[in-house]
Parts: structure tokens; C-alpha cells; sequence
């Protein structure tokens, strides 16, 4: 019983490391510019997609292939936001949420063109296989991969947030847009990049995925809603807030999956409706609006 | 002064194009006596389209949901007709009560707070009901759907034929009724108090507008619409697919508006059968392109066609309007 | 006429209107009113009293907390201790539409109003919420015509009828200025709370806002937050004067002329 829940536990935790890293993007382009980005979990589609194509195309193995998906589809992104999303900064919400769900809906229609519309697979490096044995207990090699890489970029998000310039800038923009441009701050180069990262960090979680979840052309609109729910729970523009929030995310899902099969994907909806009913603000949020 | 009576009166005032409009629904009925089921489609799509002008257009609340209350009216006119209640006007009064009452229930969430949240809410109750639905097969047919709906002739004579007349003519009265609640709404006070909530809530309320309470009051009206056009489409077509409650179908009849126009009641009208139409043609022959054309049609509304058709036709007539009278002598 | 505009042909601040006597009742008042916005305190324990047909103002520096004071009467902001009394009941606890439909109404410094309707339309709701209408649907068009017929009657008390259809945004800002406080006396109001009406508002125009405000009924309570000291001393019977969030000084204007503090702080010495 304790092995079955401690085994649940640590898969809902690697399940939340994957949640965060595709959500983390989302939280900050929303915090920095109050930007509804219905389209960024098609991005992280794309990350995967990008990865299997590496390897299967290109012959690369894993983690280069990794790699080239994550440059290539943070490119994507940025050239998306430069040549799209920018144009309705300003305007009403409803704008942005249906622009971008064009963009999205247009993302998945050429994804499901090129690559159909099956579920994909991926094989991911033997020594990220099988189980490791910590005594008595045995842990999946993969799931304990995504919770140190997940650690490991909150570390680096919250290190590149305090200690960098670029971390300032973002900070102050995200404070007060107005107040950073009087100072000279070029906020929108600031969103390019951490749009740039957002995008790269989706595509991470994307492509690590793949191995994890499955990968098929509607994963942009299913784990839409997970991320949106991730985002306004954790705050938006709050790194550690999303982090806590996916991973409350990840450990209800994976915990009512296994002990309240029959209730499926129910149970985080209701958890949702529960949470913004007592808190229409999320759990920590950083985002000051304007009075 | 008593321009009051007068001024009200103006406004009321039916343009000609409108009465065109309305004579175009059973002039239809006449000359494409072929393609009725489609135009059955358009009608209740048109319906639905109406509703979600009636929260988003006019009160300015953003849902990705209100497909929701599309579903909870099919499943409850086709529960009804599943069970021996095969009555189709109490049927569907019996449906938009039922969507109505959902609505009463989450009004209060959704009116509350920021536009993020009630995106959220609304988008999540929406995948709610799905998932209940699903897991429900027993009661809605699940995945399969809600099969042997039996729906007895309407006042006892007219029966739901192949053809679909008798469901055209239902649905055009349906749309046709609930087309004139909601332009008598929005030219009352409760219209103008919608409008003047979605300008500045800052001052709606420093005017003494609960706005809470206004935007709820349209909600619960909008769900109830949204109901009666879900229960004509059970009823018409007397089968009903888990579609009904997906998050395709919200962003669709979102679509069909923002095509049409915002705010402008026939919006909803003109976007649903400019959508409809365009799906019939060419959806069938490959949903990909469909899907990615919808997409690109999306993005270009929203960037290039400010207020969609309707506005746009507006501000064409008013711009030949001004030409034709400079040229008079 | 009353006192208040005879008091405004003159340049000469010499007459003021009398005073509303000390029996008159107190219909608005803070006890103790605290607001801190982090560790900057914008309102310290603030005792202050408005007399039924008072016409008050309030003066004070940019940052005194005067505007800040209107929010938490009106309920935009909520004070962290201390009470507000609206005819001697506590009204702490409600939102500010409540507020208005007991008659405390209040106009905004930055023109807050609805952008895409005509002043027509704007008030004529105002109207109708003030009947208890405004948000009918059902039965309602002869309570909507003759609140069309009021409307257009307060439009034409601030001289705005010529423009009752044009939308509000391309209104020249004067007119909007004027707007603002059509809308607040179309709310029916016992006490009105007017956040600097003539800002930002050019010499010309500003002439048609005193005089508005010198014609309003004399059972209105008046609070008026201003910084033209030249308004200020014409109109006002009482003036209470904020510095750093506190009450510095209450009185009637020519005590407040007297003042030392107030001298030193705020007129400078062109109302000696």
C-alpha cells in the first residue's frame, strides 16, 4: 500500500514537472503582457512532434534531436508572436482568445497534414528505461529523468529571474509595463525573449511527453485546459506558483486516476470549479492590475 | 419634453433590410425544398449564435463554453423523447429550463470575476459536462450517442418528415420568436444597463446597476436560448451525438459570430449560415483543409474585419447612403 | 439665486454662503478612517462630518489623500478600520452600487463614462436605475419613455441637450466633464461627491461646470474635492483641508483663511 502510493506519488510529480515545463510559458507571456495564448500548448505539440521527426528523419539520436526541437520550435514561437500575436496586444480579449485558437486550429490541421493523425511513439535512450532500485523500492528511471529536469529548470528559471538582468526586466515589466518603459526598459524585446523561452520550455515538455503521455495532433486543445487551470491557480507571472500548481495538478490526476478510475478527467474540473470559486485569483498572484 | 415616447419608437423602427432578411427564411422554404435538413441546421445554429450574442456581444462576458447549454437542451428534449414524452413544444420548453436551471447554478462564478477566470470557468464547466456525458453512457449513450428519440407530430398533425419541412418551419418560428425577445432586450433598459456594464463596470455601478446581478440575468436568458436550440436539434434530428457539449462546438459558434459581427444581433444569423453553407461544401471533402481554413478565416476576422460582416455592410450602406445623397441636386 | 452663485459674479471672495448651522444634521461621517497601501499610510484615522445642505470642499496637496477619501465613501476602496455612517447607518459593507441607491452618489476625477453610448442613452439609464427599472425588460417602455423625458431635462440644466445624441467619446472634454455630473444628478442623490469636476477643463468651459454647480438644489449635500482655491472659496460653506492623509484643519472659509498651518502649507498668501 505504501510502495503503490509512494510509486503514485512520484508519478504525479514527474506528471507535474511535464505540466510545468509546458506551462510555465504560458503563465509568464500571460503575467508579462496579459496575453491569452490559447495556442502555446500547440506549440508544445509541436516540440514533440519536432522531436520524433529528428530522430526518425534526421537518424539523430535523443537528446541532439532534443535539442533541435527545442531551438526549432522556439524559433517557431517567437516567429509566431513577431509576426502574429503581437498585433492584438492591446485589443479586447476575446480578440486575442480567437486569434489564437485560429492559429491553434491551424497549427493542428498542418500537424495532423504532415505526420497523420495517429498516436506517435518515441525511444528514449536505454539508460532512461526500465526501473532503478532504491531498496525496496523500484522508481521508473523516465519519471525520476522529468522530475529532475523539471527541478532542475525551476531552479534555473528562479536563479535567471533574480540574478540576471533579463530576470529584472521581466520582473519590473511584469510589475508595471508603463513605469519599466518610462525607465528605458525595451519591454517588448523583453517579451520577444521570454516568449522565446516560454516556447522552448513548451517544447521540452512537449517532446518529453511523448514518452510519458502519447503524442497525437489534439493534444494543443486537450491539455489546453490543464494549462489555463495550472495558470490561473498558480497565479499568472509566478514562477514558483505554477510550479506548486502543476504539481497539486499532477499528483490529483495521477492519484484519481488510480484509486477513482471511474471518475476520469471529471475529478480536475471539479477540483478547478472548487479552487475559483474560493479563490478567483489563484493561489499567488503576482500581476498587479492597474487601479 | 416628451420626445421620450417618440425617441423609444425610432429605435424600435424596423429597418427594410430586415424585413428582406426575414422574408429570405420561408422564401428558402420555397425554393431550395431540397436542402431543408441544412437549412434546419442553419436555423438552430442561428439560434445558438443568437444566444452567445446575447453574453458575449452584448453583456461582454468571453465563454468558451456555452456549448454546455447547447447539450444539456439536446440531451434533456432527447432523454424526454427517449422515455415516452414525445410532445416536442413542451419538450423544448422543458430543455431550456433545464439549461436555464444549470446556468442559475455557476451564474454567480462566472459573472464574478476577471475575463481569465471566466474563461476558465466557463471553459472547464464545458469539458465538465462532456466528461460527465461520457461517463454516463447508461444515461446519454455515451460516446455513441442518444439513439431512439420518438417525437410526436407537432399540435398533432405535422409530422417530422425526411425531408425535414415540418423541422424547418419549427425551427424558423423558434428562431424567428427568440430573435424578437432579444431585440426587444436589448432596446429596454436591462439593454442598455449590458452595454453600459461591458463599457466601464467601474461606472455601471457608481450608476447603481448591480452588475452581478445583470450580467447574471442575461446568462441564465442566453443558457436558456442556447437550450431551445440543443432541443430542436434533438428533436429534429431525433439523435444526438456527445459533440453536442465539445469544445469544437463552442469555438465554432464563437466563430460563426465573430464572422458575422459582435453586438449586432444579426450577426449570429449571417455567420452561421455563411459558416454552415461553406462547411457543407467543403468540409466533406477533407476536415484537414477544413480545419486549417477555419483557423486562417479566424485569424483574418479578427485582424482585418472589424465587427465582422454586419459591420462591415453597415458601414458599406452608410458610405453609398452619403455618396447617392451628395449626388442629388 | 442662491447665496452660492450671487457670491460668483463677484472676483471678490468677500461673501461666502452662510454656514449650515451646528444643529444642522450630520448625514456623511468617518470615524477613524485608516488606509494603508502597504507600509504608506493614505488616510489617517479621518474624523470627518458632511451637514445636510452643506457645501463642502476639501482641499489639500496632490497626494494628501483626497481622492482616496472619495473612494472609500463611495466604496471603491475599503478601509482597513474605521467606520463610515450614511444617515447614521454603517456602510462599511457595502458595494458601491448600494451606496448609490441610498442617495451617496460621486463623479469621478478621471472622466469615467461610457464611451460608446450617447449622454441621451447614459443618463436615461441612470433614470431608470434611480426608479428601480434598470434592469427591466418586461412591461417597462412607458418607464423608459418618460425617463428619456428626464434625461433629456437634466441635460438641458447642464447645457449639454444640443448634444444628447452625439456618442460620448468624440465629446469635447468639457462636455464629458458636464456629463459626469449629469449622470450622477440623474441618480437621484442626497449626497453627491464631486472628485475635482473642473479638471483638466479649459477657462471657456469651465465657466457652464460653476454654474451647474452653483444652480444645484440647495437640499443637496455637496462634497467637493477642488483645487481652484477661487471655486473653492465662492462655493463652499465649510472646507476641511487633508495634508499627508490626515485632517489638518476644519472650518468655515474664512477660518480656514486665517489658518497659520494652512497658510503656510497650501494658499500661499494671495488670500490674505
Amino acid at each position: 500500500m505504501l510502495i503503490n502510493g509512494i510509486a503514485v506519488l512520484l508519478d504525479g510529480f514527474a506528471y507535474g514537472a511535464l505540466l510545468f515545463l509546458m506551462s510555465v510559458g504560458l503563465s509568464i507571456t500571460l503575467g508579462l503582457m496579459g496575453f491569452v495564448n490559447l495556442a502555446h500548448m500547440a506549440i508544445a505539440m509541436l516540440g514533440g512532434y519536432a522531436l520524433i521527426s529528428g530522430m526518425s528523419m534526421l537518424g539523430w539520436s535523443f537528446f541532439p534531436a532534443l535539442l533541435l526541437a527545442i531551438v526549432l520550435t522556439s524559433l517557431f514561437g517567437v516567429v509566431l508572436e513577431r509576426g502574429l500575436f503581437r498585433f492584438v496586444y492591446g485589443a479586447p480579449p476575446l480578440a486575442q482568445v480567437l486569434l489564437t485558437v485560429g492559429a491553434l486550429f491551424m497549427i493542428a490541421a498542418a500537424a495532423t497534414y504532415i505526420w497523420g493523425p495517429g498516436l506517435q511513439a518515441v525511444t528514449i535512450p536505454e539508460f532512461l528505461q526500465g526501473r532503478l532500485r532504491i531498496g525496496p523500492f523500484g522508481f521508473s528511471r523516465y519519471r525520476l529523468f522529468l522530475l529532475v529536469v523539471g527541478l532542475a529548470v525551476l531552479v534555473l528559471l528562479q536563479l535567471g529571474m533574480v540574478r540576471t538582468r533579463f530576470g529584472a526586466m521581466v520582473r519590473a515589466s511584469v510589475d508595471d509595463q508603463d513605469v519599466a518603459r518610462s525607465l528605458g526598459i525595451p519591454v517588448d524585446r523583453v517579451f520577444m525573449g521570454a516568449f522565446a523561452v516560454g516556447s522552448a520550455l513548451a517544447a521540452l515538455g512537449g517532446a518529453l511527453s511523448v514518452q510519458a503521455m502519447g503524442l497525437d495532433t489534439s493534444f494543443g486543445l486537450k491539455y489546453l485546459v490543464l494549462a489555463l487551470l495550472i495558470v490561473v491557480l498558480g497565479g499568472a507571472g509566478s514562477i514558483m506558483g505554477t510550479f506548486l500548481s502543476s504539481m497539486l495538478i499532477g499528483i490529483v490526476i495521477i492519484a484519481g486516476a488510480y484509486y477513482v478510475p471511474a471518475m476520469g478527467a471529471f475529478i480536475i474540473y471539479l477540483v478547478m470549479i472548487v479552487v475559483l470559486t474560493l479563490r478567483p485569483t489563484g493561489l499567488r498572484s503576482v500581476r498587479r492590475r492597474h487601479p | 419634453m416628451n420626445g421620450g415616447a417618440e425617441y423609444l419608437r425610432e429605435q424600435r423602427r424596423w429597418h427594410w433590410a430586415e424585413i428582406v432578411f426575414w422574408l429570405l427564411v420561408p422564401a428558402a422554404w420555397f425554393v431550395f425544398p431540397g436542402y431543408l435538413v441544412l437549412g434546419t441546421q442553419i436555423l438552430i445554429a442561428a439560434l445558438f449564435a443568437l444566444s452567445l450574442d446575447l453574453v458575449m456581444g452584448y453583456a461582454g462576458i468571453v465563454t468558451l463554453g456555452h456549448a454546455a447549454f447547447f447539450g444539456i437542451g439536446a440531451y434533456t428534449a432527447g432523454k424526454l423523447g427517449q422515455q415516452g414524452w414525445t410532445e416536442p413544444l413542451s419538450g423544448l420548453f422543458i430543455a431550456a429550463a433545464a439549461a436555464a436551471f444549470i446556468a442559475a447554478l455557476t451564474a454567480r462564478l462566472v459573472c464574478r470575476g476577471n475575463d481569465l477566470s471566466r474563461l476558465m470557468i466557463t471553459l472547464g464547466l464545458g469539458m465538465l459536462l462532456y466528461e460527465v456525458a461520457n461517463k454516463a453512457a447508461s444515461l446519454t449513450g455515451g460516446l455513441d450517442g442518444m439513439l431512439d428519440i420518438v417525437i410526436a407530430p407537432l399540435f398533432g398533425t405535422f409530422e417530422f418528415d425526411m425531408w425535414g419541412r415540418t423541422a424547418y418551419v419549427y425551427s424558423a418560428v423558434c428562431l424567428f420568436l427568440g430573435f424578437l425577445l432579444a431585440r426587444h432586450l436589448v432596446r429596454q433598459p436591462f439593454g442598455l444597463a449590458l452595454h453600459a456594464v461591458r463599457l466601464n463596470p467601474l461606472r455601471s455601478g457608481a450608476i447603481g446597476i448591480d452588475n452581478t446581478r445583470a450580467l447574471s440575468r442575461i446568462y441564465i436568458l442566453s443558457a436558456a436560448m442556447a437550450g431551445v436550440a440543443g432541443g430542436l436539434l434533438a428533436q429534429t434530428n431525433q439523435f444526438v451525438a456527445i459533440d453536442v457539449l465539445s469544445f469544437q462546438r463552442s469555438a465554432d459558434v464563437a466563430t460563426m459570430l465573430i464572422i458575422g459581427g459582435l453586438g449586432q444581433l444579426y450577426g449570429g444569423l449571417v455567420g452561421a449560415t455563411g459558416f454552415l453553407v461553406a462547411q457543407d461544401s467543403l468540409a466533406a471533402v477533407n476536415p484537414v483543409y477544413w480545419q486549417f481554413w477555419l483557423g486562417l478565416v479566424l485569424i483574418l476576422v479578427v485582424l482585418f474585419v472589424r465587427g465582422g460582416v454586419v459591420a462591415v455592410v453597415r458601414r458599406m450602406a452608410q458610405r453609398l447612403g452619403r455618396r447617392m445623397q451628395r449626388r442629388q441636386p | 439665486m442662491s447665496p452660492a452663485s450671487t457670491a460668483m459674479q463677484s472676483a471678490d471672495a468677500a461673501t461666502s454662503p452662510p454656514a449650515a448651522g451646528a444643529s444642522a444634521r450630520v448625514v456623511l461621517e468617518t470615524r477613524k478612517l485608516c488606509l494603508s497601501f502597504g507600509a504608506l499610510q493614505v488616510t489617517r484615522n479621518v474624523d470627518f462630518q458632511l451637514r445636510a445642505g452643506e457645501r463642502h470642499a476639501l482641499i489639500g496637496s496632490n497626494g494628501a489623500g483626497k481622492s482616496t477619501l472619495v473612494n472609500l465613501l463611495a466604496g471603491a476602496l475599503q478601509p482597513q478600520s474605521g467606520d463610515i455612517l450614511l444617515e447614521g447607518e454603517r456602510i462599511n459593507k457595502l458595494a458601491p452600487f448600494q451606496r448609490v441607491r441610498r442617495g451617496l452618489v460621486r463623479t469621478f476625477q478621471i472622466t469615467a463614462l461610457f464611451g460608446e453610448m450617447t449622454p441621451l442613452d447614459s443618463v436615461a439609464l441612470a433614470v431608470c436605475q434611480a426608479n428601480g427599472a434598470g434592469l427591466s425588460f418586461v412591461g417597462a417602455s412607458a418607464a423608459h419613455a418618460g425617463a428619456v423625458d428626464e434625461a433629456a431635462e437634466i441635460l438641458r440644466t447642464v447645457g449639454l441637450l444640443e448634444h444628447a445624441r452625439d456618442e460620448t467619446r468624440f465629446m469635447a472634454y468639457g462636455h464629458q466633464r458636464l456629463l459626469e455630473i449629469a449622470l450622477a444628478l440623474a441618480c437621484r442623490p442626497r449626497v453627491l461627491l464631486l472628485d475635482e469636476p473642473a479638471a483638466g477643463v479649459p477657462m471657456a468651459e469651465s465657466r457652464r461646470l460653476f454654474q451647474t454647480l452653483a444652480e444645484l438644489p440647495d437640499e443637496l449635500t455637496i462634497l467637493l474635492i477642488e483645487h481652484d482655491m477661487k471655486l473653492v472659496f465662492q462655493f463652499a460653506s465649510r472646507i476641511s483641508v487633508l495634508a499627508e492623509g490626515a485632517l489638518l484643519a476644519q472650518g468655515t472659509p474664512q477660518e480656514i483663511a486665517r489658518d497659520e498651518r494652512v497658510r503656510q502649507s497650501y494658499l500661499g498668501h494671495s488670500h490674505a
